[in-house]
């Protein structure tokens, strides 16, 4: 498993590559990467279903005790067939979608990458492993929404899916963490198998809140589903493959994956299940009030998300096996519809079901498929989504809520699911031909085989339910911890479940027929409707950006005094303070006693250091200058150290030589700051002053050991051959010192000759 | 003379720091330099001080014989005093190359990033 995914990355790498060696082939021959994959999934898959799942171990970090353990049960197997499958297909569509665009080698390599990172997270055993590939997808998908980067919308809307996505996921990072220390394992079969033991632990409810959040972010619940629809601004296949059939349902994945472990609990039904009937019901009542096909989509995929979140918080067997039936259904025939739509947006320029109408007449093959996949949407028979509906009906009439609610609720979002379905094939499909920005002709092979294949199988699944149906027991059982079987048929026999059904359309249908007061309506409320949790997002990130404005204004102000004043300030409190109140010493001077010509000279450095602070001219003030480094190479002189003398005079000498030259050409010196900030300066430079002073002194107290010293007296003549010991540290003992001092002075003397040559272009301005 | 010493790196650290402090950008580099030259005198005096006795191995002996003044300070003073001067020569043509450009030795002036 590991190297089949790391073969779609490499495969991601050399698609820019293979995107410019054959450009109109490019996205045909990509697509034959995942197909593969899907292929030997697929041949396996008699082998997974009926046997023990495949396990593969890789060490990784043995030291942190990670490792890249890869497990395909049924769950992650029908993951693993949904990611390459459709995956196959959005290549192949995204290469006619975006045929001609010079970037689409580079949406080739993000579209792969996510591929790869999709097909990890479902394969994953290792729930860090698991947090890895599930960022992964949450970069990848920003960098797809971001596709488009020059437009502002497209960056803002990616931003704001990963700040989404990444705070939830940061999380259920933590959450994990919990979740491995409870268990003492981080993997998940192990976990599964302790169940009883995590859910009666302390920590049990922190770790799932934590989980939950990264999971109910990821898979767009209420309240954090607003991301998704802002992520339409990606281009349509990445819609159709991450916003609707894959990444979306990592969330979903993630909370069928740990049910055995963390799930049945009044706290897991109660969290679980509520949030996503509200999410179903929020998701179908937004829909309903888009008149934008995609946002259309993407809020009826909210609203699925919902239902997929909402039985896998019943967990009942009933509720998972209708689950996971609807999630095959939903993938199958959202991301038809996703694709279907673009083609539309791509033949006539539009996405606004309102300027959309009689497409048929144009496009009869793409119209046939997106009708197909939208009845399977509706939940029409013969229609694999018919399936779907009756066994979500079946588990709403037989849950651990109350029925009225229950049934209520499935009956009321499974109305708008049919209003939005027919909005999406309908209307832009029958009626009245409406003129469109381009005039629509039937879309090329790669545009329809994409929906074509996808709905064909909606409809193959739903006359032959047999076929997926002991894949879909395989992820049943491993999403319950127990053994399940169940028989996925068409036709349940008349029974008050097909009333229902039966109900859901006809009232689906006549809301349908309304729309054009229902759509007026909601213009008038759009002021009250437009409040929610985009404005909190909003509002957050507004102040967020403010608090960092602000913290900039007061910390990173740009001017160099008060930077320095800072540092000085807050250094002299730093050693002045333990100097203070910790003084526990008394100060011996040390006497050596002063010969006359030697306080002369001490005398003439301090008096040089004053007039080079006091004159206003800078001639004078380089003269002081000099005579400050003269009289410390003098004193050096005087207290044995010749060699230091030497250089100091050779330095000072060459230093006033390039000022005297350099000072030429700079300005004199003005006075800038007000007599009140020179006070303040000159308090605290002599403070510091003082406190050096008191410093040197106090190093003076206690003379420290010379070993080092004797070392050197002793080896100098054996081991450096020379007599000089000052020389001989530098070249020999010290000389990689030496060496470094030799290579700064180099860098200094690339820098001024580039400074000094550099001429900038443009009459100045850097 | 160590106490007399101390009160001169006082002086000349106030100095130092005074002229850092100061908006006009040439007296900055004035108080880097004060500064180098105060930094080495400080390393120089915590070596301890000895009159006229170099840290030289005579001719023949194996060894210097004490009191001779501390080499290791003497060595990396050594260094420091040349990469001061590196420093000071890139800073004294960047200011130089500023004004050139700006015409402004006011740091004040100096606040942006990317003007």
């Amino acid at each position: 498993m590991l190297w089949g995914i790391l073969a779609i990355f490499v495969l991601a790498a050399l698609a820019p590559w293979l995107h410019r060696a054959f450009p109109r082939a490019s996205g045909w021959l990509l697509a034959l990467g995942p197909a593969a994959l899907g292929g030997q999934y697929l041949f396996r898959a008699g082998e997974i279903v009926g046997g023990p799942p495949l396990v593969e171990t890789h060490p990784w970090v043995p030291a942190l005790g990670l490792e890249l353990a890869f497990r395909m049960d049924g769950l992650g197997l029908l993951f693993a067939l949904l990611i390459t499958g459709i995956g196959t297909l959005i290549v192949v569509y995204a290469g006619a979608y975006l045929a001609g665009d010079t970037r689409l080698g580079r949406f080739y390599l993000f579209l792969l990458a996510f591929l790869g990172a999709m097909l990890g997270l479902v394969l994953s055993d290792n729930i860090f492993l698991l947090f890895v590939f599930w960022e992964l997808t949450s970069v990848t998908s920003y960098l797809l929404i971001g596709f488009d980067h020059e437009r502002e919308a497209a960056r803002d809307a990616a931003l704001q899916a990963l700040l989404v996505t990444g705070l939830g996921g940061l999380a259920m990072f933590a959450g994990l963490i919990l979740l491995g220390q409870m268990g003492g394992t981080a993997s998940f079969a192990e976990l599964a198998a302790r169940g009883a033991m995590l859910k009666a632990h302390p920590l049990y409810l922190p770790a799932l809140l934590l989980i939950l959040a990264g999971a109910f972010t990821k898979s767009a619940q209420f309240p954090f589903h607003f991301w998704l629809p802002g992520a339409m601004e990606a281009p349509t296949p990445v819609s159709a493959f991450l916003h609707s059939a894959t990444m979306v349902k990592a969330g979903v994945y993630l909370l069928a994956r740990l049910s055995p472990a963390l799930g049945g609990t009044e706290a897991w039904t109660g969290i679980v299940a509520t949030t996503g009937a509200v999410t179903f019901l929020v998701g179908g009542f937004v829909a309903l009030q888009q008149s934008d096909l995609k946002r259309l989509l993407a809020y009826s995929t909210v609203s699925a998300l919902g239902l997929l979140t909402w039985l896998l918080g019943w967990g009942n067997p009933l509720a998972v096996q209708a689950g996971m039936t609807f999630l095959v259904a939903h993938a199958l025939y959202k991301g038809a519809l996703f694709m279907a739509a673009g083609t539309v947006d791509h033949e006539t320029g539009t996405r606004d079901v309102t300027r959309l109408g009689g497409l048929f007449g144009k496009m009869p093959l793409s119209g046939t498929m997106a009708l197909l996949a939208a009845a399977s949407m509706a939940g029409l028979a013969p229609l694999f989504g018919f399936v779907a509906k009756e066994l979500f009906y079946e588990a709403a009439r037989d849950s651990v809520w109350p029925l009225w609610i229950s049934v209520g609720a499935a009956m009321l979002g499974s109305v708008g699911t049919v209003t939005v379905a027919m909005m999406v094939s309908v209307e832009p499909f029958f009626g009245r031909y409406v003129a469109t920005p381009k005039a629509p002709h039937e879309a090329p092979l790669g545009l329809w085989l994409g929906p074509a294949s996808l709905a064909l199988l909606s409809l193959a699944f739903g006359l032959l339910p047999g076929g997926p149906q002991g894949l879909l027991a395989s992820a049943v059982t491993a999403a319950l911890g127990e053994p399940s079987s169940f028989k996925l048929a068409l036709w349940h026999g008349l029974n008050p479940t097909l009333a229902l059904s039966l109900a859901t359309l006809a009232a689906g249908g006549l809301l349908y027929a309304a729309r054009g007061p229902l759509r007026r309506a909601f213009a008038a409320a759009a002021g009250p409707l437009s409040y929610g949790p985009t404005r909190a997002y909003e509002w957050t990130l507004q102040a967020l950006k403010g608090l960092a404005a602000g913290q900039t204004r007061l910390l990173q102000h740009g001017y160099l005094n008060y930077y320095l004043l800072v540092f000085l300030v807050a250094i002299l409190a730093m050693i002045a303070w333990p100097l203070l109140f910790h003084w526990d010493f008394h100060l011996r001077l040390p006497n050596s006693g002063i010969r006359v010509y030697e306080g002369l000279w001490a005398a003439l450095i301090a008096c040089g250091a004053g007039v080079a602070v006091a004159t206003n001219s800078r001639m004078f003030a380089v003269v002081a200058l000099g005579v400050v480094g003269y009289g410390i190479a003098f004193l050096y002189l005087l207290f044995g150290a010749p060699d230091l003398a030497m250089t100091q005079i050779l330095v000072e000498t060459l230093m006033l030589i390039v000022l005297l030259l350099g000072l030429y050409h700079l300005p004199g010196f003005a006075k800038y700051s007000r007599p009140a900030s020179r006070l303040r300066d000159v308090l605290l430079s002599v403070a510091a002053g003082a406190l050096v002073t008191l410093l040197v002194l106090i190093t003076q107290q206690n003379p420290h050991p010379a070993r080092l010293v004797e070392y050197f007296s002793k080896n100098s003549v054996p081991l450096g051959q020379g007599r000089n010991i000052v020389n001989v540290i530098l070249v020999d003992f010290r000389a990689l010192d030496t060496m470094g001092e030799i290579t700064v002075l180099g860098i200094a003397a690339l820098g001024v000759y580039a400074l000094l040559k550099l001429r900038l272009k443009g009459g100045g301005e850097p | 003379m160590e106490t007399l010493l101390a009160v001169v790196i006082g002086a000349l650290y106030a100095a130092a720091f005074y002229l850092l402090l100061r908006r006009s950008i040439v007296r900055m580099l004035f108080g880097l330099l004060l500064l180098s030259n105060a930094i080495n005198l400080l390393i120089f005096t915590s070596g301890g001080l000895t009159r006229a006795r170099p840290p030289i191995v005579p001719a023949g002996a194996a060894e210097a014989t004490p009191p001779f003044a501390d080499p290791l300070a003497q060595a990396l003073i050594l260094t420091a005093i040349v990469i001061g001067f590196g420093l000071l020569s890139f800073t004294f043509v960047l200011i130089y190359r500023y004004y050139q450009e700006r015409g402004s030795d006011d740091t004040a002036q100096m606040r942006a990033t990317d003007p």
